[in-house]
Formats: C-alpha cells, sequence, structure tokens
C-alpha cells in the first residue's frame, strides 16, 4: 500500500508538468526570443506568438491585439486597515476611468489584499510575482507589506510605485529593493513636521512617543524623534506596543509617570483607537494631547476611538496644496463614482501613480502594425525612475535616485468631533499646521 | 527505586539552573524598579486592576477550552471565535439599542446590557452546539487529530463567515454613560466597567463551579469526563451532556464577548484569535481539564501581563518592556510546564488520565 502510494505520488507531478506544458508554453514567456525579431513587420498569422523587437535583461511583456494592459493593485482592502487600501485602490479605478483606452488596449486592474502586514505582503507579493502579464504593481499599502513585498516584485522584473509605504527604510539606498518607486512621501518629512508641530506650533517641549513595532511606526516614530531633540524637545518616554494589543492602560501608566505634555502615536486605525479611548482613563494624561500620523487618517479610526477622538491631530498630506484639478475634477469624480468624500489619504496618490505609469508606458511600448505591444520591463523601469516634472494631484513630482518621487508637502489636522458629527470628511477637517 | 541516567541528571540539573537564573531575575528586577521609586502604590494596584479586568475575560473563555477539553480530551481551537461571534451578535443588539435612544437613562442602560448580554449569549452558544454537531460529533471516534484539524477549520470558517457576511472593517460598541468614569477607592481610581466585568466574571465562576460540583447535571458531567463508556452504561445521555458542555462554553465566551466589548470597544472578525490563544494559555496554566485551573490561570495570565513588564523587566533596563508582555506570558507558560507539566492545579487530571 505505501509502496503504491508514494509511486502516485512521484508520478503525479509528471502528469500535472505533461498535462501542463502545451498550454504554458506559447503565450508570454518564451515568445520574447530575440531571435524572433527579425519577423517584425511579417504577416502574423499565428497571433499566439507575438514579437519582442529587443529583450532587456528583465524581460518583455507582449499585449496581443485585443488584450487589456494589467495594472495590479498590491493593497489592503479587507480587514481593519482596509479603508487605506480602498481609498488608494479608488484613485486608481478613477485614473483608468479618465483613460479607459491606452495605445489602443483597454486597460484591467486586477489584485492582491495583502493584508497590512508581512505575511500579507509577502504572499500577494508573490502570486503578482507569478503573472507574468501584468505591466506594473501600484502598492503596497503599508510598510510593513513592501519589507518583504518589494523584494520579490522587484526580483521578478515587475516595478512597483507605492502610493502610501511610507517608512524611510524602502527608499534607503542599502536596503531598496530596484523595482521600488513611491508617489507617497517619506517618512522623515512626516515626522520632521510632527516634530515641527509638537515644538513650535503647540510650544511644548516633553513628549512621549509609543509605535506598534511595525516599519511604519517605528520608522516615523524614529523620525520625528530626531526631528524633535534637534530643536531642542525632550523625548522623555519612548514605548512600543505589539499590534494586536487592546489593552494599552498599562503601557500608558508606565508612560504617565514621566509626565509627558504631549503623546505622539503614529500607529494603526484599530490600536489608535485603544490608545486614544484609554488615555484618557490614566491619571496624568487625562487632558494630554495626542497625535497620530496618516496610518490612522482614516474614518475606522475616528469611528473606533468615539467620543475620545476630539482634540486629536493627525498628521497627512496637505489637501490645500493639490493642483485644482483635485478640487475641480477629482473630487467631483470621485463624489459621483462612490457617494463619498475620499475616506483616507493617498487617493491621489494612487492617481498619481496611474498616471505615471500610463506615461511610461506611452514612452517605452512597441507596437506592432497590428496593435500588437511590447513593453520592455528594464526600459519600463528605467522610465518610472526618470520621471521629471510630472504635474500630478499631489504636486509636481520628480523621481530621485532611491525612488522617491512625491512631492510632499505635510499638514497636521485637528479632528473635531463637532466636525465628525456635522458629517464632515475627512480631508475637510480643520489644517492647524502649518500656518499660514 | 531505578537509578537515574547521566541524561536525565543533566536535564535536572539544567532545569534547576534555569529555576535559580529565573528566580534571580524575577528578584533583581523588582528589586531595581522598586528601588527606584518611579511607580507608587496606586500605580501597583492599577496595574493590578487591568490585570484582574482582562483576566476574567481570559478565565470565562479559559472555561470553555477547559470544559470541552475534560469531557472530550479534545482543545476547541474554534472556541475564540465562539467569544467573537458573542462579541458581533451583541454589538447589533447594543446598535439597535442605542439608536433607539435606550441606553442613555440608568434604568435604560441596566435592562440595555441585559438584553445585548442575553443576545450575545444566544447567539454565541448557538454557535457552539452547532459547532459540536455539525464539526466534531462525526468525528467522535476519530483520531485525537482529526478533530484537532477540523477545529481550525471550523474556526476560519467562523473568521470568515462573519467577515462575509457583516465586513472585515471593525465596529464599535456605543459608550453607555452609566459605565463611564470611575470609582475613587483612597487614592486609587477604579474604572466602573472594571468593576462591572470583574463582578460578573466572578459570579459566573462562582456559579460554573457550584453547577459542576453540586448539581445532577455536573455530576453527569463529571462521570461522562471520567469515562464515557461507564458513563453511559449507567444512563447518562452522553451526548446530551456533551451539548450541555458546549453550551455552558458558548455561553461563557458570549458573556466574555459583551465584556471585552465594553472595555475595549471595537468588534472585529478576526477579535478572537488572540484572546483565544491566551484563553488556551491560561487553562494549561491552571492545568486544563480543570475548572478552578482556568479560572486561576485566566486571572494569573492576565496579572502577569499586566504588571510583568513593569515589575521584572523595566528594572532590568529593558527598553519598551511593554511590547514584550506577550513574551512574558509565554515564558510563563514554558516555565510552569517545565516545573509542573500538569499546570498549577492539574493533579487530579493527571491521575485520572495515568
Amino acid at each position: 500500500m505505501k509502496v503504491r502510494l508514494s509511486a502516485a505520488a512521484l508520478l503525479l507531478p509528471l502528469f500535472l508538468a505533461v498535462a501542463c506544458a502545451p498550454e504554458e508554453a506559447p503565450p508570454s514567456d518564451t515568445a520574447a526570443q530575440p531571435t524572433e525579431a527579425a519577423a517584425v513587420g511579417a504577416e502574423s498569422t499565428a497571433p499566439a506568438v507575438p514579437v519582442a523587437p529587443v529583450a532587456g535583461p528583465l524581460g518583455v511583456v507582449d499585449i496581443a491585439p485585443g488584450d487589456p494592459i494589467k495594472i495590479a493593485y498590491m493593497l489592503v482592502v479587507a480587514g481593519d486597515n482596509q479603508t487605506l487600501g480602498q481609498d488608494a485602490k479608488r484613485g486608481i479605478e478613477l485614473a483608468i476611468a479618465d483613460a479607459p483606452e491606452l495605445l489602443g488596449h483597454t486597460v484591467e486592474l486586477t489584485g492582491e489584499d495583502s493584508g497590512c502586514n508581512a505575511e500579507g505582503g509577502q504572499a500577494a507579493a508573490t502570486k503578482l510575482a507569478a503573472d507574468k502579464t501584468i505591466v506594473a504593481v501600484i502598492g503596497s499599502s503599508c510598510s510593513s507589506e513592501s519589507v518583504p513585498g518589494a523584494p520579490i516584485i522587484s526580483d521578478a522584473g515587475l516595478t512597483m510605485l507605492s502610493p502610501s509605504a511610507t517608512a524611510p527604510i524602502l527608499t534607503n539606498p542599502d536596503s531598496r529593493a530596484a523595482g521600488f518607486f513611491r508617489t507617497a512621501h517619506n517618512d522623515k518629512v512626516q515626522g520632521k513636521v510632527g516634530a515641527d508641530f509638537v515644538f513650535t506650533g503647540l510650544g511644548l517641549k516633553k513628549v512621549a512617543t509609543i509605535n506598534d513595532g511595525s516599519p511604519y511606526s517605528a520608522g516615523l516614530v524614529e523620525a520625528f524623534e530626531e526631528s524633535y531633540k534637534a530643536l531642542g524637545g525632550e523625548v522623555v518616554a519612548h514605548e512600543a506596543v505589539s499590534d494586536k494589543d487592546t489593552d494599552m492602560r498599562a503601557v500608558l501608566t508606565t508612560i504617565a509617570q514621566s509626565g509627558p505634555e504631549f503623546l505622539y502615536y503614529p500607529v494603526f486605525s484599530a490600536g489608535g483607537g485603544y490608545i486614544t479611548t484609554q488615555k484618557g482613563e490614566i491619571a496624568g494624561l487625562e487632558t494630554v494631547p495626542g497625535m497620530g500620523a496618516d496610518g490612522m487618517f482614516s474614518p475606522d479610526f475616528i469611528e473606533a476611538a468615539g467620543d475620545a477622538v476630539d482634540g486629536m491631530y493627525l498628521s497627512s498630506p496637505d489637501f490645500s496644496v493639490f493642483g485644482s484639478a483635485y478640487k475641480d475634477k477629482f473630487l467631483p469624480a470621485h463624489m459621483a463614482a462612490y457617494n463619498e468624500s475620499p475616506i483616507s489619504a493617498f487617493h491621489a496618490h494612487a492617481y498619481d501613480a496611474t498616471n505615471i505609469i500610463y506615461a511610461a508606458i506611452q514612452k517605452v511600448a512597441v507596437q506592432d502594425p497590428d496593435g500588437t505591444l511590447h513593453i520592455d520591463r528594464q526600459l519600463f523601469r528605467d522610465a518610472i525612475a526618470a520621471t521629471s516634472g510630472f504635474q500630478g494631484l499631489t504636486g509636481n513630482l520628480t523621481c530621485d535616485a532611491n525612488g522617491d518621487c512625491a512631492d510632499p508637502v505635510l499638514a497636521v489636522y485637528k479632528i473635531n468631533l463637532s466636525d465628525v458629527e456635522a458629517g464632515k470628511g475627512l480631508t475637510e477637517m480643520e489644517k492647524v499646521w502649518p500656518t499660514e | 527505586m531505578r537509578r537515574s541516567t547521566t541524561g536525565e541528571q543533566l536535564a535536572t540539573a539544567m532545569r534547576w539552573l534555569t529555576a535559580i537564573a529565573v528566580v534571580g531575575v524575577l528578584i533583581y528586577g523588582p528589586f531595581q524598579i522598586l528601588r527606584s521609586g518611579k511607580y507608587g502604590p496606586e500605580n501597583w494596584i492599577a496595574f493590578v486592576i487591568f490585570g484582574l479586568s482582562q483576566g476574567s475575560l481570559y478565565a470565562l473563555i479559559a472555561l470553555g477550552y477547559t470544559l470541552v477539553y475534560g469531557i472530550l480530551r479534545m482543545i476547541n481551537f474554534a472556541h475564540g471565535e465562539v467569544f467573537m461571534s458573542g462579541a458581533y451578535i451583541g454589538f447589533f443588539a447594543a446598535d439597535a439599542l442605542n439608536r433607539a435612544g435606550r441606553l442613555d437613562s440608568t434604568g435604560g442602560a441596566l435592562l440595555g446590557l441585559a438584553v445585548i448580554t442575553l443576545v450575545a449569549v444566544a447567539g454565541s452558544t448557538t454557535i457552539a452546539v452547532l459547532l459540536e454537531r455539525i464539526a466534531y460529533r462525526p468525528l467522535r471516534r476519530a483520531p485525537r487529530l482529526v478533530p484537532l484539524i477540523t477545529a481550525i477549520g471550523a474556526s476560519l470558517f467562523l473568521q470568515y463567515t462573519f467577515s462575509g457576511l457583516f465586513g472585515s472593517g471593525l465596529r464599535t460598541y456605543p459608550t453607555i454613560d452609566l459605565l463611564k468614569g470611575s470609582f475613587r477607592v483612597g487614592s486609587v481610581p477604579i474604572l466602573k466597567v472594571h468593576v462591572l466585568v470583574f463582578v460578573a466574571a466572578v459570579g459566573l465562576m462562582t456559579a460554573l463551579y457550584l453547577f459542576v460540583q453540586r448539581t445532577r447535571a455536573g455530576r453527569a458531567m463529571r462521570a461522562v469526563s471520567e469515562d464515557k463508556d461507564t458513563a453511559a452504561l449507567m444512563g447518562i445521555n452522553v451526548d446530551g451532556v456533551i451539548v450541555q458542555t458546549f453550551m455552558l462554553g458558548g455561553a461563557l465566551a458570549g458573556v466574555a464577548g459583551v465584556l471585552h466589548a465594553l472595555i475595549y470597544g471595537q468588534v472585529v472578525f478576526n477579535m478572537g484569535f488572540q484572546p483565544g490563544l491566551k484563553a488556551f494559555t491560561a487553562a494549561v496554566l491552571g492545568g486544563i481539564g480543570n475548572v478552578p485551573g482556568a479560572m486561576l490561570g485566566g486571572l494569573f495570565l492576565g496579572v502577569v501581563e499586566s504588571l510583568g513588564p513593569a515589575l521584572f523587566l523595566e528594572g532590568l533596563g529593558i527598553p519598551a518592556p511593554h511590547q514584550l508582555k506577550d513574551a512574558i506570558a509565554f515564558s510563563l507558560l514554558v516555565l510552569v510546564l517545565v516545573f509542573r507539566p500538569t499546570g498549577i492545579l492539574g493533579e487530579r487530571v493527571a491521575e485520572k488520565r495515568a
């Protein structure tokens, strides 16, 4: 019995291989051979064998006439951070709705949920990397997803543009994946804006920080503390929690002993909600104001924090400096399509990322007379890297050598309960920093 | 008495060395932090109170693990999801009552809490019973690993069913004015909601203990736990007793779900995983299969988690100690199992199974 079972187990992959081989061979991969280049211009009677003029080291995507250009998202679209990814996904969808066709092909959005954690990022990246028809990836939402995900995407020859993964480590030249770019700001900028606001804007000299151990949260706290100390402020407590913690009262009690005047906790919606509601119950912290960052810039956080959200500060991209196209075209289109104003901070960055991808495709795609499109992955990546002076919703975007393409202008918003109860959207909250 | 081998002697020596090292750390850390005077007595009391309220929740969930284990010798890994379903179903009742403005007055809030709890308990009990009927009963005679894997499958099934039906985003219980604020005992503020949770949990645990020890049904339960086949020969309806056990565990988990939501506010489809794991730890810590053990293990774990980082780690100069509270909890489990493999109160179970 045992022998027969193992024999079957050995044979099974063989059968599978035989069964799959003829189907897998023709379409994209093997067709991108340079030897076929001579056939350019020849009447292609067998449409399954498109022809690439050049094949760079990363390979070529061939798109037959009638096939769509596939762009993939890798965003958190489910779970307790879903608004972060949904918001960006809407930005992509609106960009595609603006230009549903590119070089005679429709543009199709596919994608994977990446869960806002390392495991989800790895799984989503592995799945996307396996799909050879994808031209570019827009993602990830959270930095924790890109830490394992970006090398996988990058090694597969794909190029990714993140609308919201902001951790400094992702574009650090020592650790950056070659195919990683972002239209979101680098948190070095966000940390500095937060520190300026607390030290100069509020005039508070003693802060306590809490991070949740994620690359985003830990990186942002580090950037904040660096700037804050440089200004002359004192970090009286530097604490951390785990991202699944619900009871923050013990850590808040510890923090209260250092007598901070301000609490900086750039975590995510759930954890931010727990800290915000529980800090009012701890002796010594009842009236200490708190501040989060773009990871909590979501209706989920406002829901989670309840009434305790009143007076909370959140740093986020500054919507007031977005171009007129944002107010006059994007927001009305958003309202028409989804019947609400944007639900988080990175819709415009995702919109811009999509358009940068469009522009790069237009720049490098080679088209056969029959409409077949060839996109060399290396040239495409180079075109993204060469993005310069791109006029997007979020400003004037130029990619630097490390993949930071943003035109970062950050602001601090104050959440007033009266605004929340009046049904105002997040982008309409009171901007308190920088003051004009 | 047989002669012990060198390997066994070495193992014993290692165990004692570990014990001495641990005791050293457990004395040095508290000594340092107490000497520094960073925390006053009211802070330490606060840590214990936070721990007791969290521990009460662990204990209520742990009872479900331990009851089922006592009867069926299986770990019902879907029990965390029964807890989640209680919290989630209670949310709908709470939200409906809040929209109708029924939670504003004191009387309304008390009645409302009762209604929310009843709805949650009804929901979680139903799910626990269905779980037993559909997922576990057909596998009653299967090897032990089979129901364990089924339990994990059932756990994922429940999570994603809730996610699919109600969305994967988080929901928040309405705040009930009656439970806001705190009492002052001397200089120590105690949150009203913590008092409620602790009193409710202790009350339920006492009731459960009396039920198991003093009633006919409880005796039948203990008989089935001793020996299913003999109990059946004595005229006990074994399937009925098993269903009762799942109902009890489900009801306690439902109450725990509502209490959790009252303390923390948020409910989400995967909220059951972490407390489920901790409660399972608590059950093992106390001696799985042992009802008072689960209670003790839960409270103990809660207090250690809350008190441990400040008391044991901060004095050692470990930065940001609170993120290590899970590490403390699970190290504790390992230590207890090294020195008392049957858990703190576990002797009787060990005899029974030997």
